[in-house]
């Protein structure tokens, strides 16, 4: 039985949607039929228990493994990256198999690093969906898949990253990657100047998620006592 | 494959993975990726053909003309080689 449809009374709706009456934030319920995709997805999970050639539990532990995968990942990479030339020099070579000696579990990612310099910033886009070092950094952040980045981080790049808060000199390069086919990219942002005496577990932390994208730069961890 | 390359300006349907706003557009090959799957075919789940994958680099001002931000801005992409013409370096 639903609740009362006042809230739905769009020509009359003053209330702010996602709020309830009282000011306290929640999310509609997902009472809408399923889409076809959603039915599908469903019908070849349940096929696949059925018939053996999976189980729930295998599964579950797949969505764990991604959800697991953080851009901390990627800071750790970064870090490395800062401190160890002949780890740089691998890692701009071939990133995927510079991550794979770190330790980390990326599969058959293809991955590049584009290299932030004095004169170069690399900003990282896929047009054509949403293709993101997800195997290294996790999920991509919402904004990622709009078609209002989308569109725009190849049309306009300075004025998307002006705000992200990155303004850059008229003199600076900007490198614009679209992850159109099998490479995933990552940004190795220039190492922040005044961070010359810290230790590498210690920088990794000025390596922010949106500093592998492109559309930040590194920053002093907000939280000064955190890590170590 | 040369140098300088134009994305083939064809409007097929179904899956492709050569951007609409790059064909037609000449840049030049930033480097060799190795071959890959065709996705044309692996959309479908149809035994793809493997391709030669390259990373184009283009020029804003090759892009979007008078109305880029700054010409010499780039993009690169990566497309296939079916999808690229050779373009002889005296080419205006």
């Amino acid at each position: 039985m639903p609740h009362d449809h006042h809230d739905h009374d769009h020509d009359h709706d003053h209330h702010h949607h996602g709020l309830s009456p009282s000011g306290h934030p929640y999310r509609q319920d997902d009472d809408a039929p399923l889409t076809y995709w959603q039915r599908m997805e469903i019908a070849v999970r349940e096929l696949l228990i059925e018939k053996g050639v999976t189980t729930a539990a295998e599964v579950a532990a797949q969505i764990d493994l991604m959800d697991s995968r953080s851009p901390a990942n990627g800071a750790a990479v970064v870090a490395r990256a800062w401190t160890d030339p002949a780890f740089k020099e691998r890692l701009l070579q071939n990133a995927g198999d510079a991550s794979r000696e770190m330790g980390f579990d990326i599969g058959p990612l293809h991955l590049i690093a584009v290299e932030n310099t004095a004169e170069t910033h690399n900003l990282i886009v896929c047009t054509l969906c949403s293709c993101y070092p997800r195997n290294l950094l996790g999920l991509p952040p919402d904004w990622y898949k709009t078609r209002a980045y989308r569109s725009r981080a190849v049309r306009e790049p300075r004025a998307v990253l002006a705000e992200f808060g990155v303004e850059l000199p008229d003199s600076t390069t900007i490198r614009v990657h679209d992850s159109t086919a099998d490479m995933r990219y990552i940004v190795l942002p220039a190492r922040p100047a005044g961070t010359e005496d810290l230790r590498e577990a210690e920088l990794a932390a000025w390596v922010t998620r949106d500093s592998m994208i492109g559309t930040g730069l590194p920053r002093a961890p907000q939280n000064a006592t955190q890590g170590g | 494959m040369a140098e300088r390359v134009r994305v083939r300006t064809l409007m097929p349907p179904g899956h492709v993975r050569a951007p609409a706003y790059l064909r037609g557009k000449t840049g030049i090959i930033e480097r060799a990726l190795g071959e890959f799957g065709n996705p044309e075919q692996l959309a479908y789940g149809l035994p793809a053909e493997r391709k030669p994958l390259y990373r184009v680099r283009f020029t804003m001002a090759e892009l979007w003309g008078d109305r880029a931000e700054r010409p010499e801005d780039t993009l690169d992409a990566e497309i296939y080689a079916h999808w690229l013409e050779e373009v002889p370096d005296h080419a205006p």
